[in-house]
């Protein structure tokens, strides 16, 4: 259980310490110099109650003094008059305890400067169950008791929490644990998840993200993520409930992607990188666990994809001789930001031999053409993810990110007669009607070029997107805060 | 990291928490005849290839038939064509396409 009411300090002076401090021992005879001056000195230690021998001092062994008073370091001495602190000092620095103590010529034997100790209240073994028993009662999440000749891991299983793996069992100190990842309240209302439609807060997207096996700093990409995928635009019901083979495809963008090490580099779709695969699932459990969104229910994918378990990466900006997508997209330089895109698997774009930017255009061309269906045109958005072999060949040509669309964009345009119903012995098509047009294969903007993977393979990706415009999904993008 | 002091191990629910609430349905009716059946179209492709001939079925047995559109298929029914439907009719047919 937590106890979060907050002991007040007594007035005078606050001293706190622990035995284990060899600073703490070094200052005791100047606690003893400050009682005998007539200083109303009130003293609590950490650890041994009977420490100093004969000062009386007061047990903090539960650490709620140390606690709720934010003491970081012994000795912590605070001047304290009508219940409120007015100053402290920590550590031991002559000068600094004779002005907080309001006393002159003290502990004229020691040195003038000795540096402080931890307070155990900061230990990192400790903390996360202090956070709990001091702080725990501002999570409202339904506590679920698993006895303990219960497998938890199976009980997960049981509950339909999980998206077919395990999941770290979601303990209060662990969703306290991922909370310090966020300034923002556990009980702040974050967006409302799709198919149920309900409310989903802080603390639920934290409960989700220690599942799925994220660190702390990584749940402002989370929430961004659930806030980039619940909204009208970007229409999570619809990506969901398709029998298309889709789901959110997450790019992360900006220095923090750096900051919490995830991959936009070598095998950058792939398995072995926390950040990648943690952000993306995530939000699927999001999805699934606040939203009730589940395969065979309100998901209806005729077949589906590996990446609607996680598919999340970040933009290579440092090697990359572009803007970044998200600065295409209207985010300032430097800015932590991510952008959802209904995708399906990535598919490779081989091409070894182009060494102009004219003949991998071409190939790129190629292979987007037949992208769904050779003969599908302007009903689906795509991803180029260009690999840095095949992104230098447009660098030392000299063609900028807008050159490179635009040069793609001419190529695809299809003239009816290849496009129509019945053509080419194929049923599929457009209206016969509009044979006589010519067609682009892509919408304006329905292609967003992205520059990551690794540095050796003239290879690029393409990730296939889902109906567009109003009906259907757009790409959203989001900055992400703290 | 369970708590070592008890033998059990408290998670917190990761679900929306909502127990479903029961919803009865209107009992069936014996006959069509005079009955206002509202068939909705989803917007698929061809749905209404299905839908009309459903409307000339129903409407052969007497049933007086209104037919309403959802604006996409990809989102949920608008809720204004969802109260329109339940103040008109007094049964519902609703083709999915696929």
């Amino acid at each position: 259980m937590s106890d979060t009411s907050i002991p007040v300090l007594p007035d005078g002076l606050v001293i706190v310490v622990k035995r284990e401090c060899e600073t703490c021992r070094m200052v005791v005879p100047v606690i003893s110099q400050l009682r005998e001056s007539g200083a109303n000195v009130t003293l609590y230690v950490q650890d041994d109650p009977a420490f100093p021998d004969g000062l009386n001092a007061i047990a903090d062994t539960d650490l709620s003094v140390s606690w709720h008073h934010d003491i970081e370091t012994v000795p912590t001495v605070i001047r304290v008059a009508n219940g409120r602190e007015l100053e402290r000092t920590v550590g031991w620095r002559r000068d600094e305890w004779e002005r907080v103590a309001e006393t002159p010529g003290l502990g004229p034997e020691l040195p003038a400067f000795r540096p402080g100790c931890g307070s155990m209240s900061v230990d990192p073994d400790l903390v996360d169950q202090l956070r709990v028993r001091f702080a725990g009662s501002k999570l409202g999440a339904r506590r679920v008791e698993v006895a303990d000749l219960e497998d938890e891991f199976e009980a997960m299983f049981d509950r339909g929490w999980t998206d077919g793996l395990p999941v770290v069992p979601p303990t209060e100190q662990r969703v306290m644990r991922m909370l310090e990842g966020t300034s923002r309240q556990p009980s702040e209302m974050v967006a409302i998840v799709p198919p149920d439609l309900v409310e989903v807060t802080i603390e639920k997207i934290a409960i989700n993200a220690v599942m799925a096996g994220c660190k702390p700093e990584y749940l402002p990409w989370v929430i961004a993520g659930v806030e980039a995928v619940c909204n009208d635009t970007f229409n999570i019901h619809g990506v969901l409930a398709t029998t298309m083979p889709v789901g959110p495809v997450i790019i992360c963008s900006g220095p923090g992607t750096r900051a919490i090490g995830m991959n936009s580099g070598m095998n950058v779709f792939g398995q072995g990188n926390r950040a990648n695969l943690t952000i993306g699932r995530a939000i699927q459990l999001v999805i699934r666990n606040v939203g009730g969104g589940r395969p065979g229910e309100v998901d209806r994918a005729t077949h589906g994809n590996p990446g609607k378990i996680s598919f999340c990466f970040a933009e290579d900006e440092v090697g990359s001789p572009w803007t970044s997508l998200a600065t295409s997209r209207g985010v300032a330089a430097n800015i932590d930001a991510l952008t959802v895109f209904p995708g399906e698997g990535p598919r490779c774009v081989v091409d070894q031999l182009a060494r102009d930017p004219e003949s991998l255009t071409n190939t790129f061309a190629a292979c987007l053409r037949t992208l769904h269906n050779p003969k599908a045109v302007l009903a689906f958005d795509v991803i180029v993810v260009m690999g840095p072999e095949h992104a230098r060949v447009y660098a030392d040509a000299g063609w900028d990110r807008e050159r490179v669309l635009q040069e793609l964009h001419a190529r695809l345009e299809i003239p009816g007669e290849d496009l129509v119903r019945g053509a080419h012995g194929i049923a599929e098509g457009v209206p016969e009607r509009l044979r006589a047009m010519t067609l682009p294969k892509f919408r304006p903007g329905g292609i967003l070029l992205v520059h990551a993977g690794g540095g050796a393979g003239l290879f690029s990706a393409i990730i296939g997107g889902w109906a567009n415009g109003e009906v259907g999904s757009q790409p959203v993008t989001r900055e992400v805060r703290r | 990291m369970s708590s070592k002091s008890k033998n059990t191990t408290v998670l917190l629910d990761p679900t929306n928490e909502r127990r479903v609430a029961t919803m009865e349905r209107v009992g069936r009716p014996e006959s069509l005849r005079g009955l206002t059946v509202g068939l909705l179209d989803i917007s698929k492709a061809r749905g209404d290839v299905f839908i009309d001939r459903l409307e000339e079925r129903l409407s052969a047995l007497g049933a007086d038939v209104r037919r309403y559109k959802k604006p996409t298929f990809t989102k949920p029914a608008p809720v204004d064509l969802r109260h329109e439907i339940a103040t008109q009719c007094q049964v519902v047919i609703e083709a999915l396409a696929d």
